[in-house]
């Protein structure tokens, strides 16, 4: 098993961008994906990729450009325009012993595959009491801007999230993604790895080798003792900027980026907002039922007590995807919004601060 | 029936298969009101033919992928019947562990990477299957079951074309039965046999009848050998018929799901009574010899259901074992 002696980095906190401590070679985190595909590869003639037009010039936005050439047609598959089929396609040479990887150019067009990957994917393993593992890893792309509208920017780890028996990853920085894809591939279960356009760009140190990062392990990019702010994906991004506004006001953040929603790490939140009392969860995706409504009830459950101010969510209006340049900007939260929200939550708690430790007090008290 | 050439073994040999599976339903139904068995059961009595007649072409290697229907696919594909009978009393010596039932059953070691009771959704599994043995290179066929109703979904399209466009080690068998549930063929699709539709998809498509278990050997013969020497996928059209309701043990007639005069016909073309007469009028076998065979299946069933029975409940505490 050539995986077995990849080193895994489920270090949790180690403040990787931005910071000094990185490996001298930075990667795109399109090359960081191509990579981790090419190194599978290279690693485990198990694993092919399939998906449609993951061989034409463009390869899914860079990351699989080349890969055709080096790894010939049969193991990066062009394929009908038939997703849900496919889909199960994918999962039946999984059972029998392969690692597909299947790649959407959208999240969008994994509706499609809903049956698929939530009844059989999803399933198989509880179905066969263990037997039969599943080792599949989707990756799907949330699309934004330039008109992208409804049904080409969707952000749906919520639906995937909410299934036992799926993983559901989201990877915001180059060198996450590649330990996440290859933890993915690596792993035995089926896994959804949810990229984001607006991050093919984004640089970063990355170390050569293949590594894996497992699911369930989110990160503290920045530290603070004021509020918690939990992001996932592009808006981790949102929320380090906003942190930085805010250092400017005298509040200080601490960004989470979950890195993964299914599972969650809840450790790393909860221990975080013991820390800060004030929780804002920052998702891609929309409120109700979503990622952000999930952080929020963690808390809730887990870290009630501590809290010295209201929840807060930054998350998508509860609309479909406008097209008009001038709705779209309505459309997406950014972190103005998250800077509002955590003054929002600050200065309350300034105020609120002595009645809450009276009440502490007066209960101790009794 | 003709005289089929087969060898007397061979012939026995489908024989037994037939009856097992015969047996091990009625056996199920008989016990089915003690509500012990707490897992809907669709039977498959009536339509033991297609099992026997495919899988005996089927090494322990190859894969079949079912159906909510499918114990007499994974009987005749050699499923450990004791750990099939504790599937179905939601035991932790099931094949699936109690975590499946009737509906999903499992036994990788006997080439059944699990069934789904998703209309077509096995499909495209046991397309990815051959996909897998043809990257692999390692021989093994690949039998998608299903029924009538399957045809109606987008799977099975998707999954023929696929399969055809890279000619993978794939046979489809559909047990046209006649009924989705309750509702007619006719009332779902356009009247083109099911076989016919295997044109559209440049690959071989045959309507054979299948109560009659020698046509069914033929054919799946044929598309087996193909499959296997890299001809790509065949499409089966076998007609049957259920005897049962839907689902459970019961007769559907009475309440008016189905025509009673045409479950009359159906039940004069009974499979194995078909089969025995053909061994029988040409000495095939002896009284005897059948009963020899009857003997030791009743045995066997006993067997496997009493092991089910007896065998313990899983531990509600590992409830959310192999979610992973
Ligand atoms: C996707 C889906 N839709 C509906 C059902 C409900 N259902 C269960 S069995 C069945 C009929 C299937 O008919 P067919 O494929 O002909 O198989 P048969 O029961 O006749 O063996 C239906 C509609 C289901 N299980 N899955
Ligand atoms: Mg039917």
């Amino acid at each position: 098993m050539p995986w077995t002696n990849i080193q895994a980095d489920d270090s949790r906190s180690p403040v990787r961008f931005g910071s000094g401590e990185q490996p001298a070679r930075e990667l795109s985190y399109r090359e960081a994906i191509r990579e981790a595909l090419s190194q599978a590869l290279e690693m485990d003639e198990r694993v092919f990729l399939i998906g449609e037009g993951i061989d034409d010039p463009g390869g899914v936005f860079g990351t699989t450009v080349g890969l055709v050439e080096k790894f010939g047609e049969k193991r990066v598959m062009d394929c009908p325009v038939a997703e849900n089929g496919m889909t199960g396609v994918a999962i039946g040479a999984a059972i029998t012993g392969m690692r597909p990887v299947f790649i959407h150019m959208r999240a969008d067009f994994l509706p499609m595959c809903m049956d698929q990957i939530i009844n059989h994917a999803a399933k198989w393993s509880y179905m066969t009491g263990g037997k039969v593992k599943v080792p599949l890893t989707v990756r799907a792309v949330i699309g934004r801007g330039w008109g992208s509208a409804a049904q080409h920017s969707q952000s749906l780890q919520a639906l995937f999230a909410h299934i036992p028996g799926l993983k559901v990853v989201m990877p915001a920085s180059p060198y996450d993604a590649k330990g996440l894809l290859l933890g993915s591939i690596a792993g035995d279960g089926p896994t959804v790895v949810i990229e984001h356009r607006w991050l093919y760009d984004q640089k970063e140190g990355v170390p050569e080798g293949p590594y894996v990062i497992h699911a369930g392990k989110g990160t503290v990019r920045c530290v603070g003792t004021d509020v918690t702010i939990a992001a996932t994906s592009y808006m981790v991004y949102e929320a380090l900027r906003a942190a930085s506004e805010l250092k400017r006001e005298g509040i200080s953040a601490e960004v989470i980026d979950l890195r993964s929603v299914q599972p969650m790490d809840e450790g790393l939140i909860i221990e975080s907002v013991k820390k800060t009392g004030r929780l804002i969860a920052a998702d891609t995706g929309w409120k109700v039922c979503g990622g952000s409504a999930e952080v929020a009830a963690l808390v809730a459950e887990k870290a009630y007590g501590c809290l010295k101010a209201p929840v807060k969510r930054v998350c998508l209006p509860a609309a479909p995807t406008p097209a008009s340049a001038v709705l779209e900007r309505a459309y997406y939260p950014g972190f103005e919004d998250i800077v509002r929200a955590a003054k929002e939550i600050t200065l309350m708690l300034h105020k609120d601060e002595g009645r809450h430790a009276e009440k502490r007090h007066t209960i101790g008290g009794i | 029936m003709r005289k089929s050439g087969l060898p007397a073994d061979t012939l026995k040999q489908l024989y037994a298969m037939m009856l097992t599976i015969r047996r091990f339903e009625e056996r199920i139904a008989s016990l089915y009101p003690e509500q012990e068995m707490k897992c809907p059961v669709h039977l498959c009595t009536g339509q033991e033919a297609i099992s026997a007649g495919v899988c005996i072409h089927l090494k322990k290697e190859d894969y079949i992928f079912s159906t909510h229907r499918s114990h007499g696919h994974c009987i005749a594909k050699g499923i450990d019947l004791k750990s099939l009978a504790a599937e179905l009393y939601g035991k932790f010596a099931g094949c699936s562990r109690g975590r499946g039932g009737s509906m999903h059953l499992a036994d990788p070691d006997h080439g059944i990477p699990g069934t789904s009771a998703i209309v077509g959704g096995c499909i495209p599994l046991a397309v990815g299957a051959g996909l897998s043995s043809a990257m692999k290179g390692d021989g093994r066929v690949s039998a998608a079951f299903f029924g009538d109703g399957a045809v109606d979904e987008g799977a099975f399209h998707e999954s023929l074309n696929f399969a055809s466009l890279k000619k993978l080690p794939v046979i489809f068998v559909c047990e046209n039965n006649y009924y989705a549930t309750n509702s007619p063929q006719c009332a779902r699709q356009p009247d083109v046999s099911i076989a016919e539709r295997a044109r559209g998809y440049g690959i071989p498509g045959k309507r054979v009848d299948g109560n009659d278990v020698l046509p069914v050997y033929a054919a799946a013969k044929d598309a087996v050998r193909r499959a296997r020497s890299g001809g790509g996928p065949t499409l089966l059209e076998f007609e049957t018929y259920r005897w049962k309701a839907h689902v459970g043990p019961d007769s559907d007639i009475e309440s008016g799901c189905r025509p009673a005069d045409v479950h009359e016909r159906w039940l004069k073309k009974c499979p194995l009574e078909v089969f025995e007469r053909y061994l029988f009028d040409r000495s095939i076998v002896t009284k005897d010899e059948m009963d020899l065979i009857s003997a030791r299946i009743e045995r066997e069933i006993e067997e496997a259901f009493e092991f089910g029975k007896k065998s313990t409940y899983p531990d509600a505490s590992e409830l959310t074992e192999y979610v992973y």
